[in-house]
């Protein structure tokens, strides 16, 4: 019985950590959030040149063949660091082709989103938060016609997998015909997220692997944004400590009183007990698959419930600065707006997480 | 990450299901004795076998196992599922027979651990006095030395159990020139010493397990001392740190978790079964969300604990967690209970025609939630910690004042 993190987990994190203070810093970050565009090919590439982008690959193509504990540290370490990085949607798109393609599609395509030199997003929701695979309606076929929500980096990815009906996963380049790529703005500015129309789209479908791959990219996604958020949250518990213990008021450092000590130790309290969900969600992926399903719902609407909470509580321990855009609260609390909706809200997975319970 | 016990503990495991068929239940006449007779034989069996009172040398009654986390987790599982008895559960054995090992005289081990393991003894903690609750260092109930007997006189508040307890482990000041703190010592007094009045506090469940306990000259022997005089602060950190332990135990929100699923089967919202509608689904959902969390933040505690690291801020919440799950928890029942909300709880023993039912069990929790909100460290009180040892920030400023 270990249930901790390895020293690789542990030097994985630092990494990652130290990589972003060097190639993002603050002002970066910043540049980046104001930015028109708001994507760092460079950066990305850095990252994916350390291994980050094909953790859970085959290693024939690039990758390190890791758990998803291991991609969920990663996207914990991005999160507190608020990374403008298409780590997310990226990761998800290499699991389904991973998962659902032939080996002839896997070797075309893996390699090049193993090593970064190809972004992939996944294309998943539909009007009405059909973020689930059974509320995709988009016919499969030689070509697709229809509309996609919500798509990380849509603006700058050369492959789309779009979740289809039935569960089904198809791969669509940038430059096929038909594809109609909208801008969408959306409050979190470190993700980027776009409309996409495809019109009689050619597509190539992802056969292999059944029912389950779908499923699967949905839990691990539940789980990467749930480390996501826990990251984010704890990152906001620390800035809200730190400026407590440095801006005075009264003659003191307003950490002194017992009210915001009060707040800042209930939101260390709401925070702190989910590290080990979000581990225990990741690791019941790889291990636990009687309960992985339900667990990974849990943590996502538990802890983006949780980060939406310290977001807000973190913007008011930090008085005025806390409502600028000047101030960097509110780049977290943006991302706690993303990881709420994204891929379902809390609602959606307390509502299945209740169906799937033996009750 | 590893969450398999490994092939060792999982043989030991064997070991103990096959202890536990052969004599848990008991059978024969010895399934006629009354339970807590029934229980005791049961738990001297498991002693010499090494599977209770693991921690406790063999001298003072225990059965002196080598610390192993992981064994106990496992003997905690099956003795569960067997539903059989585990080392009695009162204050005594959780709060003061770790202290008296840590702190306590020969003399006082020899004498106070095994009949108190063995459940022949029961313990109540003289802490908390009208004065002072939170602020506990305030104490004024009075220890002073005549010849080879301490003389005590005071007043203890909430002393819960005090009404059945044999014996008392309380805080006196003895030293009242000494600063607050180091002015107390950690005394022993026999419950049946002449000057002991103890006086029933009924809860607001109806119930009386807590007490006054007024102290009129109570004498105790000059030797019934753990640590040195003045030490009673430092003693009684060790015995504080155990209760916020066991309050602070997944397992039983765990309980209240699956209790709250078969209430909600049993009754009807808007005329459909509870357990059917949305809003209590998704409330159910929220909590396991909250006890998932604490269960497994207990596992990561553990790991740290068998690797000798600190297991860093988390194990300052432990008791908060529970308080808060259970706050929800009563929150989700009367949501269930609907105009039964109104009712009765179970000890009010009023004759309301639900006693013993599902329902007065659940008013119960709906109040007994905030003793455990208030016992052993008010839920501000915790936070004090969390904020002030956990996230580093400045000391209370009243506090500090008040040496
Ligand atoms: C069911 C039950 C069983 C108990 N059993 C025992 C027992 O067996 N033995 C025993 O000795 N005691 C026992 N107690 C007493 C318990 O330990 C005290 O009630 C508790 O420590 C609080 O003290 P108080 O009641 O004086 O409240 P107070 O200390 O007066 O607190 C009142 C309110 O003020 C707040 N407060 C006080 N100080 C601060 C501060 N510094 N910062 C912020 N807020 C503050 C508290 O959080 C609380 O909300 C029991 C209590 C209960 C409810």
């Amino acid at each position: 019985m270990d249930f901790d993190l390895s020293d690789e987990q542990r030097l994985l994190q630092e990494t990652v950590a130290q990589f972003i203070d060097n190639e993002c810093p603050p002002a970066r970050l910043r540049e980046l959030f104001d930015d028109e565009v708001g994507y760092d090919p460079v950066l990305w590439k850095g990252l994916a040149e350390l291994g980050l982008a094909g953790i859970h690959l085959p290693g024939e193509y690039g990758g390190s063949e890791l758990e998803i504990l291991d991609l969920a540290v990663v996207a914990e370490t991005l999160g507190s660091l608020a990374a403008p990085v298409p780590y997310l949607s990226h990761s998800l798109a290499s699991l389904a082709i991973s998962l659902a393609g032939n080996a002839d599609q896997q070797g075309r395509w893996l390699p090049g989103l193993a090593s970064g030199d190809a972004l992939a997003t996944v294309a998943l929701a539909e009007e009405d938060a059909g973020w689930l695979p059974e509320a995709w309606k988009m016919a499969a076929g030689e070509t697709i016609t229809g509309t996609k929500e919500i798509v990380e980096f849509g603006e700058h990815a050369d492959l789309f997998v779009v979740g289809l009906a039935g569960g089904r996963f198809g791969v669509v380049e940038r430059n096929a015909s038909g594809v109609e790529i909208q801008r969408v703005e959306g409050a979190d500015r470190t993700r980027r997220i776009a409309r996409v129309n495809f019109e009689n789209t050619p597509i190539e479908m992802l056969n292999e692997g059944g029912d389950e791959v779908a499923a699967r990219v949905r839990d691990v996604g539940l789980v990467l944004i749930s480390a996501d958020a826990f990251g984010g949250a704890t990152k906001l518990v620390e800035m809200s400590v730190e400026y407590a213990k440095n801006r005075e008021q009264f003659g003191v450092t307003i950490g002194h009183f017992q009210a915001l000590k009060h707040q800042l130790a209930n939101m260390a309290v709401e925070i702190e007990p989910t590290r080990a969900l979000y581990w225990y969600a990741a690791h019941a992926l790889d291990h636990v698959p009687e309960e992985s399903e339900r667990v990974a719902a849990i943590a996502k609407s538990h802890i983006t419930e949780r980060y939406q909470q310290v977001a807000r509580d973190a913007t008011e321990a930090h008085g005025g600065i806390g409502f600028t855009w000047e101030g960097d609260t509110q780049i977290w609390f943006k991302r706690a707006m993303f990881d709420r909706v994204f891929m379902g809200t809390p609602r959606v997975h307390q509502n299945r997480a209740a169906e799937l319970a033996d009750w | 990450m590893d969450l398999s016990y490994g092939q060792e503990t999982e043989d030991y495991r064997k070991e103990v299901k096959t202890f536990l068929t052969a004599n848990w239940p008991l059978a024969g006449d010895e399934a006629k004795m009354p339970r807590e007779d029934g229980a005791r034989l049961f738990r001297e069996r498991a002693i010499s076998e090494g599977y209770l009172c693991r921690n406790i040398p063999k001298q003072y009654g225990g059965s002196e196992q080598s610390a192993d986390a992981l064994r106990g987790q496992v003997i905690r599982e099956e003795f569960g599922k067997a539903r059989a008895p585990m080392e009695p559960r009162g204050i005594g054995t959780m709060m003061l027979v770790p202290t008296l090992l840590d702190r306590g005289e020969e003399w006082q081990k020899e004498k106070f651990v095994g009949p108190t393991i063995r459940g022949e003894i029961n313990w109540c903690q003289g802490y908390s006095e009208p004065g002072s609750g939170s602020d506990l260092a305030s104490l004024m109930t009075k220890g002073e030395l005549d010849g080879d007997d301490w003389v005590i006189n005071g007043q203890k508040i909430w002393t819960s159990g005090a009404q059945r307890a044999d014996y008392m482990f309380c805080l006196v000041r003895t030293e009242p020139d000494e600063k607050k703190h180091a002015g107390i010592s950690y005394l022993l007094i026999d419950m049946k010493t002449k000057g002991i009045d103890v006086r029933p506090l009924r809860q607001m469940t109806g119930s009386s397990e807590f007490n006054e306990v007024f102290l009129n000259d109570v004498r105790t022997p000059k030797d019934w001392i753990v640590g040195k005089r003045g030490e009673g602060w430092l003693v009684s950190r060790t015995t504080l740190k155990h209760e916020r332990n066991s309050i602070g135990n997944a397992a039983q929100s765990l309980g209240l978790l699956s209790g709250l699923v078969s209430l909600a089967k049993s009754r009807k919202i808007d005329g459909q079964p509870a357990i059917e509608d949305p809003g209590v689904r998704r409330e159910l959902v929220r909590i396991e969300g909250y006890i998932r969390a604490h269960q497994y933040s207990g596992f990561l505690q553990t790991s740290k604990g068998l690797k000798d690291e600190n297991a860093g801020i988390i194990a300052m919440m432990n008791k908060l967690n529970s308080t808060n799950i259970g706050h929800k928890v009563a929150h989700l029942a009367m949501e269930i209970l609907g105009d039964d909300g109104l009712g009765a709880p179970l000890a009010a023993g009023l004759g309301t025609g639900t006693a013993g039912s599902s329902t007065a069990n659940w008013l119960s929790q709906y109040m007994g939630s905030l003793g455990i909100a208030i016992a052993g460290g008010t839920a501000n009180v915790q936070r004090n910690v969390i904020a002030e040892r956990g996230l580093g920030l400045p000391r209370d400023m009243a506090a500090n004042r008040s040496k």
